[in-house]
């Protein structure tokens, strides 16, 4: 478990980074940030890239910046970061909350959060905060930047729409009012490992009422997504255990989960059901 | 006032192991390097069944860096690796050869290996050797219809059975008959540390030397002695540091093998560390087996007969314990119990999967499973509790030594002592049996679903049959104890040196325990089977007193009193009645002996001695499981809330240690009740080759235990009562765990596989909306 | 492959290595470097035996390239001690039977230093959080949890 043979380029910007990325794209370039899901790959040898651009030098990268209304998280934020952040809004109380889900404190202290984005694996905390909360996913190339959707972004498991001259530099978030409720569950076998299914769930109250819900749903299907289906159930209602029960019943039907030989389609979508209904009685609190 | 010292047997005291491990200055077997050495890399396998058409090594041996690479041609002399007792005649045909040849039968299993001058470069050129395999249909299931594993040889490779009594008899008059069909998933040891060999020739002297070995080195080197033509010796194995044993490792694997061989012709030193993912695919796994089993009772439930018939799937090569589990499995089934009849008879069946082999408690994690199920459901069947469902059938104190005519490691099965009721109700108070039905009840009745469950068993341990050791005192005082035991991380340095310091007089902490060097000692049982404290403890305090009696006599002479008078304490000789008196230290009695030393007089040269131990039979330590647990009606996932361990291990050296043997057993036993399986798809491809798909316990699943360490029952088969410890946490978790779920159910007979992972019970829970 | 300078702090010394860029930072401790108590017990970042502290952090260090390594400050396992003088978290697992084959140890024990020294007055519920990001097979962890527990008291000196 020895990695392949790779170059190694330290770039001293991000300019830099995105010149290099278009010069290799065709020898299996990749950027090492975090590295805490491509060096496993690595080790594997399932990823074997012959070029690797280490964007850890790139200090202009590891900031999270908050301007109108938005948060923008740079490419080299890590995980604990969020723990001592100061984000406003309800955005960073959701974002420490989901924070200590992710594996554990070692790989939490050098993986980072757009490397989670890039890696896409179905199963990402992260991948379902950013398509729960519409976060937009910004890519540099030595040509321009680009602002990709965070509905445009996944295109299957481990499969984004990142092109391969492209740097992920940063994901930009809402800022979520004060008072906006939510709620995040997820089932994993052991603490730490990637959830079987993960829910979470945004909503507003406005006059008893439920207002601007949102409803993701990350490792049931090969990629996290707002279930429309059960944010219908909860629009205008006052919230109430029938009704968040509704409401994950409606978000079960609405997925199409995998199956996998160690895990049954049915588990998934019956989990889909539990978790949302959980999570939004924890939100309700 | 007589002077007595402190008793140094049964004192928790700190490890003599651990000052080097603490500071990072271990040596594990990667930590070992000699100058100009190789790294050896395995081509494995990647298919599960296939006709080994060809191997193309051109282009790894064109990569900078690589020294050799080898196909089984290269290595045609050599013959399939031997089971570990010698010659089975009916199963050589199916013995494992050091590189695949004409067929591969597993994925992972060895074809080639590519020797380079940097681990690195070896697994570089490794990715360049090109296989040309026909997949051939895989056997992926031991029920399965059986399969041609060579031209005439059935891939159901022996049968075994066990039995006594006129079952079919018992079975038609009985007052009513239980049924199960249970399976125990596969699962295994998987140390921290992988395997690793360095092979190294000594032309110098002629010594080819295997440095990593571990669990049984004497074993091993007789059985490589006898493969490599080579004279024991000349052959040396040397064990280090070992970063967990757990009974996979230090069995002879190819890769031992092919260190050694290369270590010979390529002379240069060979260093082979597997990595995990080979670990996950190719070190031996274990407990495989589904059993179709019957009791026949009476009204009170007493077992007139069990039978049973069962499929153990051994994976792709018998490996080298042979039938080894599957005759424990027949031998041990019964437990601490009364049967009246019995018949067993099991299914060795080859399958194209990863060889198995022994883990902790061979064959008791599984039939502690199958028979405590078995007694829950005779229990449920006539209405009687399962407390009472098994005292009616426990074995009393006053019938010991309780014979039974099974054998178990080809020993003659003979419970030596216990008192398996009184711990029983030892345990029952301890947890608080009946005040806990009750309130689990009232959760129930609140929606809540809690169980509990117990699992009594018995262990056996120390199978000898016989050991020896050396002590020897040099002039500083400082003990060396040399025995051919084994350390697998147990604590066996501390525990022989506790013994070695209580019965010489020896200042503990100046003991050094030699262990697992051949060219130490002749002979070693090495460590395996709970044993090494039974029967290597057993011999080094044979010879411990003998030092004793040759330091008191010297002594005596040198201080002008009778040896009767002297008493030894810390490594100090002074008169019992007067310890303030003269004194004479051991140090001063080692220089007194020297071969010079005129001191000496007629007595033989040295303050040293062997000791030998013989055992005739196994000892049976004892004990119980208690565990209340709690299901996730969500996920089905089990929580354990509660847990108790009752064991009497006859008399421990080292309580602490014995309670770190009881906790960690427990952990790994937890992981085969509910989460760890090692998963093959329909192609015979592992599904579980890394540690995100291989769970073990983490410190968040593995609850709080409590250990309820008892001393009732010594055995009257060794002088010190001792019997083991190392497999007791384990055996019977997936037993107890398995009880308690099924009570949290409160549905009978639903419970029938290991592990219990969150899906397999939200199935049974799904059962009952349907 | 050619073969990149590194310079870098190691237990307060500084270091000076060629190596291949591929080479894990795990590795270049325990072949380049000589130390050889950190270990390395899956390589692909589970099992945490070859936790490391590198600028104050925790980390995996089979997960980090040794040319990665570049200006930082790293600790091993080989720091904690001081000659015959053991670290409280090393007395204490000493102590409290939190090692058995001790192959998994010196990740415990960086791993418990590191995030201590970040947080000394973690409680036993932090602590069973932090601690579940390693792996042992040998202790089943309640041993480990007491000596990390005792090990805590005895670095912000309490008795």
């Amino acid at each position: 478990m020895k990695p392949a043979p790779f170059t190694l380029h330290r770039p001293s910007d991000v300019a830099e980074a995105a010149q290099l990325l278009t010069r290799f794209a065709d020898d299996e370039v990749r950027i090492l940030a975090g590295g805490q899901s491509l060096v496993p790959m690595m080790a594997f040898r399932l990823a074997r890239p012959g070029h690797l651009i280490d964007i850890n030098g790139l200090g202009e990268l590891a900031q999270i910046t908050q301007s109108d209304g938005a948060i923008e998280i740079g490419a080299l934020v890590r995980h604990n970061d969020i723990a001592s952040a100061e984000i406003e809004g309800a955005t960073g109380a959701l974002l420490k909350k989901v924070m200590p889900n992710i594996a554990h404190h070692p790989i939490r202290a050098r993986g980072t959060i757009c490397g989670s984005l890039a890696h896409a694996d179905p199963s990402s905390e992260w991948c379902l905060s950013a398509a729960t909360l519409d976060a937009v996913l910004l890519a540099r190339s030595a040509t321009g930047k680009r602002e990709i959707a965070a509905r445009d972004w996944f295109t299957g498991a481990m499969s984004t729409s990142l092109q391969a001259d492209e740097l992920l530099t940063g994901v930009r978030l809402p800022v979520l009012p004060e008072g906006t409720r939510f709620g995040f569950q997820e089932f994993s076998r052991r603490k730490g490992d990637f959830a079987i299914c993960a829910a979470l769930v945004v909503f507003e109250i406005h006059y008893g009422v439920i207002e601007e819900a949102r409803i993701g749903i990350g490792g049931a299907e090969d990629h996290p997504r707002r279930i429309a289906e059960g944010e219908a159930v909860l629009k205008g209602q006052r919230p109430s255990a029938e009704l968040f029960a509704r409401a994950g019943a409606a978000v079960a039907a609405a997925l199409d989960p995998m199956e996998d030989h160690s895990t049954k389609a049915a588990y998934r979508r019956d989990l889909a059901c539990d978790l949302v209904e959980g999570a939004l009685q924890e939100a309700a609190r | 006032m007589n002077h007595r010292p402190q008793p140094i047997i049964g004192q928790s005291l700190t490890r003599l192991e651990d000052p080097p491990l603490v500071r990072g200055k271990g040596r594990f077997a990667a930590d070992v390097n000699f100058p100009h050495q190789l790294h050896m890399r395995v081509v494995r396998s990647p298919v599960a069944h296939g006709r080994l058409r060809g191997v193309n090594v051109e282009a790894a041996l064109q990569l900078k860096g690589v020294v050799a690479v080898w196909t089984a041609q290269d290595v045609a002399d050599l013959s399939p690796i031997d089971y570990r007792e010698g010659r089975i005649e009916k199963l050589e045909p199916y013995r494992q050869p050091v590189l695949a040849r004409d067929f591969v039968r597993y994925v992972g299993e060895p074809v080639a290996v590519v020797f380079a001058v940097d681990a690195y470069v070896a697994e570089d050129g490794a990715d360049l050797v090109e296989l040309d395999i026909e997949t051939l249909q895989p056997i992926t299931d031991a029920e399965q219809a059986v399969g041609e594993f060579a031209p005439g040889l059935s891939t159901e490779a022996a049968i075994v059975t066990q039995g006594f009594g006129d079952v079919e008899g018992a079975f038609a008059s009985a007052h009513a008959v239980v049924s199960l069909d249970l399976q125990v998933g596969r699962h295994s040891g998987v140390p921290l540390e992988t395997r690793g060999a360095i092979g190294r020739y000594d032309a110098a002297r002629d010594v080819l030397e295997l440095h990593g070995a571990a669990k049984v080195p004497h074993k091993n080197r007789e059985s490589l002695a006898r493969m490599l033509g080579r004279t024991t010796t000349t052959l040396h194995l040397y064990e280090y540091h070992v970063g967990g044993g757990f009974g996979i490792r230090g069995e002879i694997y190819p890769e031992d093998i092919l260190v050694l061989v290369a270590a010979l012709r390529l002379e240069r030193p060979v260093k082979w560390i597997e990595d995990r993912r080979e670990h996950m695919m190719c070190a031996n796994q274990s407990r495989h087996q589904r059993h179709y089993v019957s009791a026949a009772v009476d009204r009170e439930g007493r077992l007139l007969a069990i039978k049973n018939e069962f499929f153990h799937d051994q994976g792709a090569y018998p490996r080298t314990h042979a039938l080894r589990i599957a005759e424990t499995t027949c031998g041990i089934l019964p437990g601490p119990y009364h049967v009246g009849a019995y018949s067993a008879l099991g299914h060795y069946r080859l399958t194209n999967k990863t060889p198995c082999a022994t883990y902790r408690a061979p064959g008791r994690y599984e039939t502690n499973f199958v028979r405590e199920r078995l007694l829950d459901a005779i229990a449920h069947k006539l209405g009687i509790s399962r407390v009472d469902v098994r005292r009616v059938n426990l074995i009393k104190k006053e019938e010991m030594p309780y014979e039974r005519p099974l054998s178990v490691l080809e020993d003659d099965v003979s419970y030596d002592s216990g008192d398996y009721e009184g711990l029983l109700d030892k345990s029952l108070q301890a947890i608080g049996w009946d005040e806990l039905q009750a309130s689990l009840k009232e959760r129930r009745a609140n929606g809540e679903i809690v169980g509990a469950g117990l699992a009594l068993f018995i262990e056996k341990s120390g199978l000898g049959p016989t050991d020896g050791a050396h002590v020897n005192v040099d002039t500083n005082g400082v003990v060396e104890v040399i025995t051919g035991g084994a350390s697998v991380g147990q604590g066996f340095e501390t525990v022989i040196g506790q013994v070695c310091a209580d019965i010489l007089g020896a200042d503990y902490r100046k003991v050094r325990v030699v262990h697992g060097q051949t060219d130490r000692i002749e002979f070693g049982i090495g460590a395996h089977a709970s044993r090494a404290t039974v029967m290597t403890a057993n011999a080094v305090a044979a010879a411990a007193a003998k030092v004793r009696a040759k330091a008191l006599d010297m002594a005596s002479e040198l201080l002008q009193t009778p040896a009767a008078d002297l008493e030894i304490e810390k490594g100090v000789i002074f008169r019992r009645d007067a310890p303030s008196g003269p004194t004479i230290t051991l140090g001063a009695v080692a220089n007194a002996l020297r071969p010079m030393a005129k001191t000496r007089g007629p007595r033989e040269p040295g303050l040293c001695s062997d000791g030998w131990f013989d055992s005739e039979h196994q000892v049976y330590p004892y004990g119980n499981q208690l565990a209340v647990v709690k299901i996730d009606p969500r996920s089905g996932a089990v929580t354990v809330e509660r847990y108790l361990i009752a064991y009497d291990v006859g008399r421990a050296i080292n309580p602490m240690l014995v309670r770190g043997q009881i906790l960690g057993g427990f952990a790994q036993g937890l992981g085969g009740a509910l989460y760890e399986e090692f998963l093959y798809d329909d192609n015979g491809e592992p599904l579980s080759v890394t540690f995100a798909d291989y769970l073990m316990p983490t410190m968040a699943e593995v609850p709080p235990v409590e250990v309820l360490l008892c001393e009732d029952a010594p055995s009257p088969r060794n002088p010190l009562g001792i019997k083991g410890a190392g497999e007791s946490g384990i055996a019977p978790v997936g037993a107890a765990i398995a009880s308690a779920v099924e009570d949290a159910l409160q549905s009978y007979g639903v419970v029938r596989q290991l592990p219990l992972t969150p899906q397999r019970i939200k199935a049974i829970l799904d059962g009952f909306k349907s | 492959m050619s073969k990149i300078a590194v310079s870098f702090t190691l237990n307060g010394r500084k270091v000076e290595v060629e190596v291949e860029p591929r080479r894990t930072l795990a590795d270049v401790i325990r072949d380049d470097c000589g130390l050889t108590g950190t270990h390395t017990g899956c390589e692909h970042g589970v099992c945490g035996a070859c936790t490391i502290i590198v600028n104050g952090q925790t980390v995996r260090s089979c997960l980090m390239f040794g040319a990665q390594a570049e200006g930082a400050e790293i600790r091993t396992v080989e720091s904690l001690s001081a000659g015959d003088t053991l670290h409280p978290l090393q007395e204490a697992f000493v102590q409290h039977h939190g090692l058995q084959c001790g192959f998994c140890t010196p990740g415990f024990l960086m791993l418990a230093c590191g995030t201590l020294e970040a947080n000394p007055q973690m409680d036993e519920e932090e602590m069973r959080d932090i601690l579940s990001s390693n792996l042992c097979r040998c202790t089943g962890y309640e041993n480990i949890l007491k000596a990390v527990k005792d090990g805590a008291e005895r670095m912000r000196g309490e008795p």
